[in-house]
């Protein structure tokens, strides 16, 4: 057996979400960012949430992570309900949340080092994960000595070396560039095509929900609740110049309509998976 | 354009040119015996005169058992400090709790100068060895204190949640993530304190004994010995700003990437 077959876990990773809805803040300043949210996802599917800024979808995701609890519904990965944040569910946040005090490999490690595996073993997992994301050169610098997508790639796999069953991304390439956002949106689909867990990526780029995902669920305006759930048709592998053909565009035009019909007033703030109202 | 080493060169020649002038200044006001109304330098020795008075104590037998008495006192106030002052400000900056009972008679003390807790240290303490190493540890605590509660609440919460996320249990979220995360902030204290916990040390050190800078500087004072006080002043000084550089270089050599230069940008 090879390190990359045992990442894959295609029998576990299924999210199941009965009516689910989250209240955020404090006495009048409480407000429901989700409301009466169900939806179901398989083992190893990719699913992008897209809606309107401060729609609830980082909330969401914030609640899959166990960051957030549900004030109503259950939210269940593989039958049992969410309690708190566990390495099985793994969350990527926009801005990296590296431990900069740690280099590549042992911010990599941490995962490894919390469930009590020795060090040199902990260190042979980092640096096959590193490998996987194409940074072994790179496992000694600190996270600042990394580029903006370096430092993306080191999150997901400190994320991955745990062998979650959900990876949780929040916006992950959102404060990148643009050539570098399309390359880590190939190589998220590269990573994922091998280490076959569920992901669950928001974005409100519909580009890249197109691109990246099996289905989109697209969400309204606060508080957030599911307007339509698409199935995206195309074939896998994806290569980039797909977002240049005629059915792309067809999605993308009838995406665009949705989010827009329904987008009135000034947007709103963006909300944090941590529960706050505003982001880093 | 300057090379990088011209510029260092520059900066040093301008560092001891500064100490220089202000050397130069004094021998000339002391010598002239100026009187400028508002300060005099009439009973001032000049630095002549201080020079000699320094190397009589150091070639005085007593030289050594001052600085070494000295250094004790101040390293076990210090280390106490650093001890107290670091657990105190973790537990202090994590826990409301924590913050509620043990803020309020901190905050409380902190105001209260070295000199007013002297009567008191010697009613505390069984020996006036303790009640000296009392007087520096409280020069050293606040300021240890206070930046080790900075930098805990000032660790960035997504930090703690990833860390949650990755599986880290509180005792490690502890020692992995805010400990770490404070540790600029704690060093930066560490430093502060070096220098108040010496500056408490003329104080600590009139409580009595035999031996020590402060209780030298002190004693040449009583018997109006001015040189020596200079002396003694400026022995201070300098082991002040030693072990304080001495903590910088320590903390930078503990804090690696807090100092390495950013390779990109």
């Amino acid at each position: 057996m090879s390190g990359r077959e045992r990442l894959a876990k295609p029998d576990l990773g299924r999210i199941d979400a009965e009516h689910v809805s989250i209240r955020l803040g404090q006495g009048e300043h409480a407000f429901e960012a989700v409301q009466d949210v169900s939806f179901a996802i398989d083992p190893g599917e990719l699913v992008c949430l897209i809606g309107p800024s401060g729609c609830g979808k980082s909330t969401l995701l914030g609640a899959l992570a166990g960051h957030i609890a549900p004030s109503g519904g259950v939210l269940k990965v593989d039958g049992s309900s969410v309690r708190g944040p566990h390495p099985e569910r793994g969350i990527v946040f926009q801005h990296h949340t590296l431990f900069p005090w740690k280099t590549a490999r042992e911010n990599v490690a941490f995962g490894p080092k919390m469930r009590g595996v020795k060090k040199a073993e902990r260190r042979r997992q980092a640096g096959e994960i590193l490998d996987l994301v194409g940074l072994s050169d790179f496992s000694d610098r600190y996270p600042k000595q990394l580029s903006g997508g370096m430092q993306q790639r080191v999150e997901i796999a400190r994320v991955l070396v745990n062998k979650p069953r959900l990876l949780l991304m929040d916006e992950p390439f959102g404060a990148l560039d643009a050539l570098t956002r399309m390359k880590m949106q190939e190589l998220l689909l590269d990573i994922w095509t091998r280490v076959r867990t569920t992901v669950v990526f928001v974005t409100h780029d519909i580009d890249e929900a197109l691109f990246l995902a099996d289905r989109i669920i697209v969400m309204t305006p606060r508080p957030g609740r599911i307007l339509e759930v698409i199935r995206v048709p195309f074939e896998r592998p994806r290569p980039a110049e797909i977002v240049a053909t005629p059915e792309f565009g067809q999605l993308k035009r009838h995406c665009l309509e949705l989010l827009h019909v329904r987008s009135y007033g000034d947007p709103l703030p963006r909300l944090s998976p941590l529960g706050g109202t505003a982001d880093a | 354009m300057e090379s990088s080493t011209e510029t260092g060169i520059v900066r040093w020649v301008l560092r001891i040119a500064s100490i220089a002038v202000c050397l130069l200044i004094w021998q000339t006001a002391s010598t002239l015996r100026l009187n400028l109304g508002l300060v005099t330098f009439v009973n001032v020795p000049p630095p002549t005169e201080v020079f000699q008075a320094a190397l009589d104590f150091v070639q005085s037998s007593k030289a050594y058992d001052h600085v070494t008495s000295s250094l004790q006192r101040v390293g076990l106030g210090y280390v106490i400090a650093s001890i107290v002052g670091i657990a105190l400000g973790l537990a202090i900056g994590r826990s409301r709790h924590a913050a509620d009972v043990l803020l309020p008679p901190l905050e409380i003390l902190r105001p209260i100068p070295a000199v007013a807790w002297i009567p008191l240290a010697v009613l505390l303490f069984p020996s006036s060895e303790a009640s000296m190493i009392y007087i520096t540890f409280i020069g050293a605590l606040f300021p240890i204190l206070l930046n080790t509660i900075h930098g805990v609440e000032n660790v960035d919460p997504r930090l703690i949640a990833s860390a949650k996320s990755l599986g880290g249990t509180q005792s490690a979220i502890l020692r992995e993530v805010i400990l770490p995360g404070a540790a600029p902030s704690i060093v930066t204290g560490l430093a502060i304190g070096m220098g108040t916990s010496w500056f408490c040390l003329v104080t600590a050190e009139m409580i009595s004994g035999q031996f020590g800078i402060g209780y030298y500087t002190w004693e040449s004072y009583t018997i109006q010995n001015y040189a020596d006080i200079i002396v003694g002043m400026i022995l201070i000084g300098f082991l002040g700003m030693g072990s304080s550089a001495l903590l910088r270089w320590i903390g930078a050599t503990l804090t690696p990437w807090h100092t390495v230069g950013s390779a990109r940008r």
